[in-house]
């Protein structure tokens, strides 16, 4: 589904990343691991087009995607949020959600100014679809809330929410988990597993082991820019590598 | 929908009665240029108030549209009617070429590669004196006409130039309320996000660019026509500080701000008539005061200071 | 300004015209190049320290002509005492336009930044109209208007004075960015101010003083340049602009590279001028920075940075 392979990145003389390589499989839960600094977010902005690598290949379902810019990938149903959420702070829940409709539609400037019936009609479309999402992701009731009045736990979901409604076929999330409760991080990992049961192949970057390891099929470790281990929840969990590379970590 | 649909009905009305509660005379004339400084308006808050983008330039493109037509009617003879979307045309291409290696910039950079645009604007219209007659400007522009009827008078001229602003105004709430403007405002708020849902955001921010001179380039055009004479002096950078003033007076990202902003800034020289040094040093202190205490604009301002002041009288009930 | 006279002469000399002229072009780009360097080193000094573009730059630049102007003809104070003071006044002018305007910001995004610092330079401007009126003045040159010939080409003792303040102001600055433990603080501003304000440097403190700094320099530059070109109360605008494209060239840097970005473009700016045309002078430094904006947005000598995301 999706492979990463001898991705490198430098930072002036920081090697942020240093010949990553690892394959996704369709349908799966990745979960991406490593200590702060590893290079993780690295990783995804690199995936997702956001840098542009240094070195090395990205290939989406057989084909080359690397150095494609973020709004080309999303068409191709790669998409992401953000370990410091990005919402849309000045608009409404529900228009938040609107504009991850936005490759699903193709009205151009000039019908939407000049509102000809077709770009009518699919503004209705695009208003009830995105509903949808809303529901998907249990914030329904906050459709009218100012994006940037959302507690923070609703924030996440939210991006979700407007990711999902890419219609994605692989969704990345840096840090989902990060500054959630017990019981938000749990209602977390029940949407995680909903969205692969959609279909949608989902990639993870997480501290929280304990969700890692419940609901991951793979695991990738990075450390320091390389590849540290991979593999099944379990052969990471006894890695005495990865053991090592977290020694001193309160993980 | 429909209560938008009526609010633009009954500003339409607004503007058509006008008119008649002012019986012609002076007043007339400098309401006509709060028409055309309500399309400059509007075309600048597409491109800063939607999209965030700021430009300092944009009296430039005013100029140019001025310009163009001015000088296909009276040096070549074109018909206005065709001389006016042959500018806007040329305006559109202009600006969709500049507009991507300039909306690669942002915040100061982006200010400054505008105003940069627009003072070299302005100096070409200085300078190719055979063309635009320098800065003793260009005369005997003729009005525009359709059939018989000549626009020939400010009354006329008055609802010639409304005619076309309201037109702004409905494109600029169609605009707002489409997948387009919603896109924009998500560039404003998060361009990486916005990108990572698929919104080709330096696309997009060159057609706004665009569509935004173009509208500036049709006010021109107007402008000279109602005018008959144009010299350089009306779009210089300073113009472009008054446009960039009445849009964050009126309310960034919000419809009927820049009407508010365009009238409450035409009107105030004549309302200051007599204080005519004073009205650099009031537009001054009227940008510093807004961005430091109403930075919503005026539109937002209000009603927000009604809530803050309803929101203190309930505490003083509460204590 | 000496040009005038410059070029009586070449016409007598007529043989080496072509060069004596361009000698000529050169010599007085170089000292208004120095005048856009000053500017442009302030910009940079309040850029680095709060990463706001200060578009009132070039009116510290026209308080410090009209201050000496003032302190000069209705104070009657000598010109060595007058120039201090206008420094002083300019300096106290820039301290109270940051307390007043911007540190009271309650969403200093760049937007209201760029907006809030063009209203305070209208204002400014437009105040010292209503003060001292729209008219033109001049200002004694320091040391006589006894013109100075070099190889053909002639200078005013101005524009050595020109030159030599500016020498000097840009070695004061490098001695206090790179010696002083105020100096250092403030660069370690520049490179973060997050970390900064955690080792225990007074950030807003730094940012206050790099108003001070750069209206100090603007005002400097504004008193010695005025004997050549006049004061009015609207000669701020274009200097500060091309204070600010010296900058850009310069890659923002509150050093050498901003100093070069003015020489630069005064001299393009006189050569071009001269052998092209006058009426497009003002156009070659806003051409050079859009060009350079384009293609080159690190500035001439910068290295490429990426953007953290
Ligand atoms: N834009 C950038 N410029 C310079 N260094 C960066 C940039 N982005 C990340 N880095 C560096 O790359 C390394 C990896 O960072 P990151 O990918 O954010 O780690 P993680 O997400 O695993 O905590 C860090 O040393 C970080 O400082
Ligand atoms: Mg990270």
């Amino acid at each position: 589904m999706l492979e990463v392979s001898g991705v490198s990145q430098l930072f002036g003389g920081v090697i942020a990343l240093d010949r990553v390589s690892f394959t996704i499989a369709k349908g799966d839960i990745t979960g991406v691991i490593g200590p702060n600094g590893a290079g993780k977010t690295t990783l995804f902005n690199i995936i997702t087009g956001i840098y542009t690598r240094t070195a090395g290949k990205v290939v989406l379902e057989g084909t080359d995607v690397s150095g494609l810019p973020p709004e080309r990938l999303a068409r191709l149903g790669l998409v992401r949020t953000f370990q410091n959420i990005e919402l849309f702070g000045g608009m409404t829940v529900h228009e938040n959600v609107m504009v991850g409709m936005h490759t699903k539609s193709s009205s151009g400037l000039l019908a939407c100014a000049l509102k000809m019936p077709w770009s009518v009609a699919e503004e209705r479309r695009i208003r009830d679809n995105s509903l949808k999402w809303l529901d998907f992701t249990g914030i329904s009731d906050l459709a009218e809330t100012t994006a940037a009045n959302l507690p923070f736990g609703q924030g996440r979901l939210l991006e979700i929410a407007r990711a999902l409604a890419v219609e994605p076929r692989v969704i990345l999330m840096d840090e989902p988990a990060a500054g959630l409760n017990n019981q938000e991080t749990l209602a977390l990992s029940r949407l995680i597993e909903r969205i692969r049961a959609t279909g949608i192949t989902v990639v993870l970057v997480e501290h929280d082991m304990e969700l890692v390891m419940e609901i991951c099929d793979r695991i990738v470790v990075l450390n320091l820019g390389k590849k540290l281990a991979e593999g099944t929840p379990r052969e990471t969990q006894d890695n005495p590598e990865v053991i090592a590379a977290y020694l001193g970590e309160d993980e | 929908m429909k209560r938008e649909l009526l609010k633009f009905l009954a500003f339409a009305l607004f503007v058509c009665l006008v008119p008649l509660a002012c019986r012609g005379g002076y007043l007339i004339n400098v309401l006509l240029f709060v028409g055309i400084n309500t399309m400059l308006a509007i075309a600048l808050n597409l491109l800063l108030g939607y999209a965030g983008q700021i430009s300092l330039g944009h009296a430039g493109f005013f100029g140019l549209g001025a310009y163009l037509s001015g000088i296909l009617t009276v040096t070549y003879g074109w018909n206005p009617w065709l001389a006016m979307p042959a500018a806007a045309a040329l305006v559109g291409c202009l600006a969709g070429l500049l507009g991507f290696p300039i909306l690669k910039l942002r915040g100061h950079y982006l200010a400054m590669a505008t105003l940069g645009m627009g003072i070299i604007i302005y100096i070409v219209f200085n300078e190719t004196i055979e063309l635009t007659g320098g800065p003793s400007g260009l005369s005997g522009i003729a009005n525009l006409s359709i059939g018989s009827l000549t626009f020939d008078s400010d009354c006329k001229n008055y609802y010639l130039v409304w005619f076309f602003a309201l037109v702004t105004v409905l494109f600029s709430l169609n605009v707002a309320n489409s997948r387009i403007g919603r896109a924009l405002k998500a560039i404003n708020d998060s361009e990486v996000a916005a990108r990572v849902v698929g919104v080709n955001a330096r696309l997009l921010k060159v057609q706004i660019f665009a569509l935004s001179a173009i509208i500036c380039s049709l006010a021109g055009s107007l402008y000279a026509h109602c005018m008959t004479f144009i010299s350089p002096a009306s779009f210089g950078f300073n113009f472009s500080v008054e446009l960039l003033t009445m849009v964050v007076i009126g309310g960034l990202g919000s419809v009927y701000g820049p009407f508010l902003g365009a009238a409450l800034l035409t009107l105030l020289p004549e309302i200051l008539r007599g204080a005519n040094d004073y009205d650099i040093v009031i537009y001054g202190a009227l940008l510093v005061l807004m961005v430091m205490f109403m930075p919503g604009g005026l539109v937002r301002g209000f009603p927000e200071l009604r809530r803050r002041l309803a929101k203190r009288k309930g505490g003083v009930e509460h204590a | 300004m000496g040009k005038g006279r410059g070029e009586s002469l070449l016409v007598e000399t007529g043989y080496s015209m072509q060069f004596s002229q361009i000698l000529q072009y050169l010599l007085s780009g170089l000292s208004i190049g120095a005048i856009y360097a000053l500017i442009g080193v302030g910009f940079s000094i309040i850029y680095n320290a709060t990463g706001i573009i200060n578009f009132a730059q070039g009116e510290f630049v026209m308080l410090g002509g009209m201050l000496t102007l003032f302190f000069l003809e209705m104070l009657k104070f000598p010109l060595w005492l007058a120039i201090p003071c206008a420094i002083a006044a300019s300096t106290a002018a820039g301290i109270l336009f940051e307390r007043l305007a911007i540190r009271p910001l309650r969403r200093p995004t760049p937007i209201n930044l760029v907006i809030l610092t063009i209203g305070g330079s209208i204002l400014i401007r437009g105040l010292a109209m209503l003060v001292w009126g729209k008219d033109t003045h001049a200002i004694p040159s320091f040391s006589g208007d006894e013109p100075i010939s070099i190889g053909g080409a002639t200078i005013l003792p101005q524009h050595l004075w020109i030159l030599g303040v500016t020498l000097l102001m840009v070695s004061v600055n490098k001695f206090y960015f790179n010696r002083t433990i105020s100096g250092k603080a403030m660069r370690a501003c520049a490179y973060n101010r997050r970390a900064a304000s955690l080792v225990g440097i007074d950030v807003r403190r730094m940012v206050m003083l790099s108003f001070a700094i750069s209206s100090a320099m603007g005002a400097v530059a504004g008193i010695i340049v005025a004997p050549l070109t006049m004061v009015a109360y609207d000669v701020g605008g274009m200097l500060g602009l091309k204070g600010f494209c010296a900058a850009i060239v310069g890659g923002m840097s509150s050093g050498i590279p901003t100093v070069m970005g003015g020489l630069i473009l005064g001299v393009l700016e006189s050569m071009g001028a001269g052998l092209i045309s006058s009426g497009y002078k003002d156009a070659i430094a806003f051409i050079v920075l859009l060009l350079l904006l384009f293609l080159r947005p690190q500035g001439l000598f910068g290295k490429p940075e990426s953007e953290r995301v």
